[in-house]
């Protein structure tokens, strides 16, 4: 189904949950709420199932308004963090609870429960309770549950944040084939950057109870609306750094100047904010079009095959992620380099500067 | 500090072990270094928990000893063994302040007063505490709970080891990467003994020198970040670190190289002769690249994740992954690919073998 | 953390409780109040007193008595409840198989009907037959609950620590039962005795269930009235006569409903004024934290 909401707000205990959010989903789709913790994606997906009432705002479910229709009428399946699956109930009448109560012939339950176990690989665990299965697998039942009932809309309130790092992994690779197929209508909250990129889809980011943009996951990656949706985007943290423009070049604290290009000639004087991603801050001197700063090592991380390592580069805290093992000690001077067709600008109040030309990532 | 040895541990919390499946851990023979700061990593499970309550003394193991600077402590309490351990959620004191908190060790050990006050404020300052001492604990965020939970740890003098279970876990992501550079800045600077589990490879790999990787109960592999990487002893720690994961081919080991469905790969050392069991190449996917001159493969999928890509190609019938760094270009036509020689290595049931066997 | 969502359609659900409630408590209370305010001979004919009762029960000095008996009588039992409550719930075992069998010993005084509580006792302090009587005149001493005062107060106080104390173990287990073993653990690395350990660890989490303990203890202990009535009956002399049972024998024994009605409605008015400050002080407590 389609869904749409227009200029959703809620209010709980004098704390504004959701100020003024419109969002316009289409059908079948994967849309991915990314934003921290009490950024509103929890509230968001409650009111889409039914269990809020905005205090304005209306909620369209195929063209239909559905703001004041409670969530039993609603064509919508939940998963939550927490593993929730009925304690006392085997697996396979977990998964067939929902159907039961839409009266489901017993035939066909039985097949459709044997199908949706069988793709979420948990086929030989029907007869067992869910207390005796792991968490990854506590969690696949708590999705069959969800993708047995067919509904279309499903919402995912960060059903991966409670499991370990590999399994997190295996399961963030079956999800997008799993509700692809079955035609409905996702929407999925996490906090994790890396995860909404592995996902895909849409990605509509959030910051205190707002959206402050909705499109195509890499695009809102790579070209974000303003610094607070680049923050947002950035595992990480985005590195960002005051600067300002006189005559033709660009200044960092007056000691660091490049040109300013044709790209931003047009733009007026004065200060700008600039934005950079971690892995554009390389180690060592760059070629000709690069810049180069010296930095104080904090500490370096390594990891495997990359070292992150946090350095002071004149009084800004930064990370550079460099592919490889770099070994740097504490206190070391080091070079690093970043190629200002990498920098993200934007104005003083954090709006994004658009380019004209150039490359951006 | 102290060179900590676990001497043929086994335990099992069952009162009467029957097979080896009711061990939670079967067979561990370890040595800590003085110093170092390691990193037990593994999926749920796999028994690092109880082997870092071993070390502390808070269970006594089935089998085995454990040994501090060659003296069994196997007798003693975990008050007498001075360790420090940091939990999963922060524990602290609620109705004492944050310097009552630091002072309680010190205290049950009868330390005078004003070294007392000495030691508390030097510990609270290595962690940016100064300023909340005479506050209640009950009132401070996670993170700082957290910080009191490893000050408490910290502040004696006689520590001979410290154990982080899974400590970041209750903390906010953005929070997260600020202690994990504080508790890294503590090691360099104090050189205690760290011992830090985890099944996140991030925090494992970026804290540890060395990583002991543990799977259902025994030691896999203990390394270095890098040696894990590119020399992993076992598939499982082929799988379980790198994200994605070491790609595996069931191959056939010939003088010349692996063959994988009548294709050739060419290996740097020579592949065991008449390998007795199931054979596999492994190769991550990171040290896989696009070359006119390899192997043949199709492309179903690329996947774009901001500063590489993960493209999920087939090699005859085998799936695998293939890791591209935003300025390598994936080809359109007839993708070929090469497999760097000196990553891709032979196992035998899960087992990484190289020469004759 | 999952929230409810709001539905204020379930008020409807709670009319037909209110309903018996209306005509259960607030009617008759109604009436009392009626009473309490004027003087009848239970004929329906009523002569309008004011405040005449009240002033005359609250400066009666045979009210004055049974509070303090009262008073007295909650303090001590808080006093050894409490504690005694506490000291159980550390003992019992928090894993494995003697856990319910615990439980289920602690739930057996509570589930036996107040009288029978009463009869128990009865029959059982009595000197010359009964199992407890014969012993400490056995030991030696000059037992006799029926005629001494002292002996009638102990055993009173007695038998609510017998039939009440449990109810305290079971909450004190409860909020103990909640710590998680990390506490444990760490105070065990930090090498912190078991006094330390009940101090700033066990205690501070229980303070939330004690409080809900000692309240309850509080109210039930201050209405008390059957089990020390089927006891003793108020005796020997008025020496165990709380204020419930001193009630009882001003309103049907001497039939003077005023005063007997003006009397319940201080005793009413008490009890929610004590349960009130106490209350506030939980809350200030809490809001602290």
């Amino acid at each position: 189904m389609t869904i749409k909401l227009e200029n959703i707000s809620l209010r709980r205990g004098g704390v504004e949950f959701l100020g003024e959010v419109s969002l316009d989903i289409e059908r079948g789709g994967f849309n991915i709420l990314l934003g921290p913790t009490l950024s509103g994606k929890t509230t968001i997906l409650r009111t889409m199932a039914g269990l809020e009432k905005p205090d304005s705002g209306r909620i369209l479910e195929n063209g239909r308004d559905v703001t004041n229709v409670p969530v039993q009428k609603r064509d919508v399946a939940m998963v939550y963090q927490q593993f929730i699956n009925y304690p006392s109930m085997t697996v396979f009448e977990n998964i067939a609870s929902p159907l039961r109560v839409a009266r489901t012939s017993r035939g066909d339950i039985e097949r459709r429960v044997r199908d949706v176990a069988e793709l979420l690989k948990i086929e030989d665990m029907l007869d067992r309770r869910p207390v005796a299965l792991s968490g990854g697998q506590q969690q696949r039942v708590a999705l069959a549950r969800a993708l047995v009932k067919r509904a279309g809309l499903v919402l995912l309130d960060e059903p991966l944040a409670n499991l370990d790092y590999k399994l997190r992994e295996e399961l963030r690779n079956e999800l997008p084939r799993l509700f692809e197929d079955s035609g409905s209508t996702v929407v999925y909250a996490t906090a994790e950057p890396a995860e909404a990129l592995m996902l895909g889809g849409r990605t509509a980011t959030l910051h205190q109870g707002r959206i402050t943009q909705f499109g195509v996951t890499h695009e809102v990656f790579r070209d974000p609306v303003d610094l607070t949706t680049a923050r947002i985007f950035s595992d990480p943290p985005l590195n960002v750094a005051d600067i300002v423009k006189r005559g033709g070049e660009f200044s960092i604290a007056d000691t660091i100047t490049w040109p300013a290009g044709d790209a931003h000639a047009s733009l007026p004087d004065g200060g700008y904010r600039l934005g950079f991603r971690p892995h554009h801050l390389s180690l060592g001197r760059g070629d000709r079009h690069a810049i180069n700063l010296e930095g104080t090592v904090e500490i370096a991380e390594i990891s495997g095959s990359e070292t992150f390592v946090h350095l002071d580069v004149g009084s800004h805290l930064w990370v550079s992620q460099s592919h490889g093992v770099h070994r740097l000690d504490v206190g070391q001077t080091v070079s690093v380099s970043v190629d200002p067709g990498r920098f993200i600008l934007f104005a003083p109040d954090g709006g994004r500067i658009v380019e004209e030309r150039g490359a951006h990532g | 500090m102290a060179e900590i040895r676990l001497d043929s541990i086994r335990h099992s919390y069952e009162d009467r072990p029957s097979s080896d499946a009711d061990y939670a851990l079967k067979h561990v023979d370890l040595t800590w270094n003085d110093g170092g700061a390691y990193a037990l990593l593994g999926p749920s499970g796999c028994g690092k928990s109880t082997l870092l309550n071993i070390i502390s003394g808070l269970l006594i193991p089935t089998e085995g000893d454990v040994l501090f600077d060659g003296r069994s402590v196997f007798h003693m309490a975990p008050g007498e063994r001075n360790i420090a351990q940091v939990f999963q959620f922060p524990v602290v004191y609620d109705t004492m302040t944050v310097y009552r908190n630091l002072a309680f060790p010190l205290r049950n050990r009868g330390m005078d007063r004003g070294e007392i006050d000495r030691r508390v404020r030097e510990t609270a300052r290595m962690l940016g505490l100064e300023d909340s001492l005479d506050r209640r604990a009950a009132g401070l965020t996670a993170d700082n709970k957290q910080k009191i939970s490893l000050a408490r740890g910290l502040v004696r003098s006689d520590v001979n080891v410290i154990m982080f279970d899974e400590p970041l876990t209750v903390i906010d992501p953005h929070l997260k990467w600020q202690l994990r550079a504080q508790l890294k800045k503590l090691h360099q600077r104090y050189s205690f003994t760290m011992i830090y589990v985890t099944h996140d490879q991030t925090e494992a790999l970026t804290f540890a020198d060395r990583i002991v990787v543990m799977h259902e109960g025994e030691v896999v592999q203990i390394g270095t970040s890098e040696d894990l990487f590119e020399r992993p002893q076992h598939t499982f720690v082929g799988h379980f670190i790198g994200s994605p994961g070491m790609n595996l081919f069931p191959c056939e080991a010939r003088d010349d190289g692996a063959w994988i469905d009548g294709r050739r790969i060419p290996l740097d050392s020579p592949p065991p002769v008449r390998p007795k069991g199931a054979v596999e190449l492994g190769v991550r996917p990171e040290f896989i690249r696009f070359d006119n001159d390899g192997v043949a493969v199709e492309v179903r999928n690329v996947a774009d994740i901001g500063r590489y890509r993960i493209v999920d190609a087939l090699l005859g019938e085998h799936p695998f992954k293939i890791y591209c760094p935003e300025d390598m270009e994936i080809p359109s036509a007839d993708p070929r690919v090469v497999f760097d020689p000196r990553h891709a290595s032979i196992y035998v049931d899960g087992w990484r073998a190289e020469g004759d066997l | 953390m999952i929230q409810k969502t709001v539905n204020q359609k379930a008020w409807w659900l709670v009319t037909p409780v209110l309903v018996l409630v209306a005509f259960n408590a607030i009617i008759p209370l109604m009436t009392v109040v009626n009473y309490s305010v004027q003087e009848t001979f239970g004929d329906n004919v009523f002569f309008w007193e004011g405040m005449r009762w009240y002033e005359r029960v609250l400066h009666s000095s045979r009210f004055h008595e049974a509070l303090m008996r009262q008073l007295m009588f909650t303090g001590q039992i808080l006093v050894i409840e409490v504690p005694l409550g506490i000291i159980v719930a550390l003992a019992m075992p928090r894993r494995g198989v003697w856990v319910s069998v615990c439980l289920v010993l602690m739930a057996l005084p509570l589930l036996i009907p107040w009288n029978v509580v009463g009869a128990m006792w009865n029959i059982f302090a009595l000197p010359d037959i009964g199992l407890l009587g014969r012993i400490i005149n056995g030991l030696g001493f000059d037992y006799n609950f029926t005629r001494q005062p002292g002996a009638a107060w102990a055993t009173v106080v007695l038998m609510d620590v017998w039939h009440w104390t449990s109810l305290v173990v079971l909450l004190a287990y409860a909020g103990l039962r909640s710590i998680p073993d990390a506490f444990y653990q760490a105070a065990r690395i930090d090498g912190a005795s078991a006094w330390q350990v009940f101090r700033y660890i066990q205690l501070p989490k229980m303070k939330h269930v004690l409080t809900i303990a000692i309240l309850l203890r509080f109210m039930d202990s201050f209405m008390i009235y059957t089990e020390p009535f089927v006891l003793t009956g108020g005796g020997p002399g008025n020496t165990t006569t709380f204020l419930s049972i001193d009630l009882v024998k001003m309103a049907l024994g001497q039939f003077d409903l005023g005063p007997a009605a003006a009397m319940s409605l201080i005793y009413f008015l008490i009890v929610l004024l004590i349960s009130w400050i106490f209350y506030t002080l939980m809350m200030r407590h809490e809001r602290q934290q």
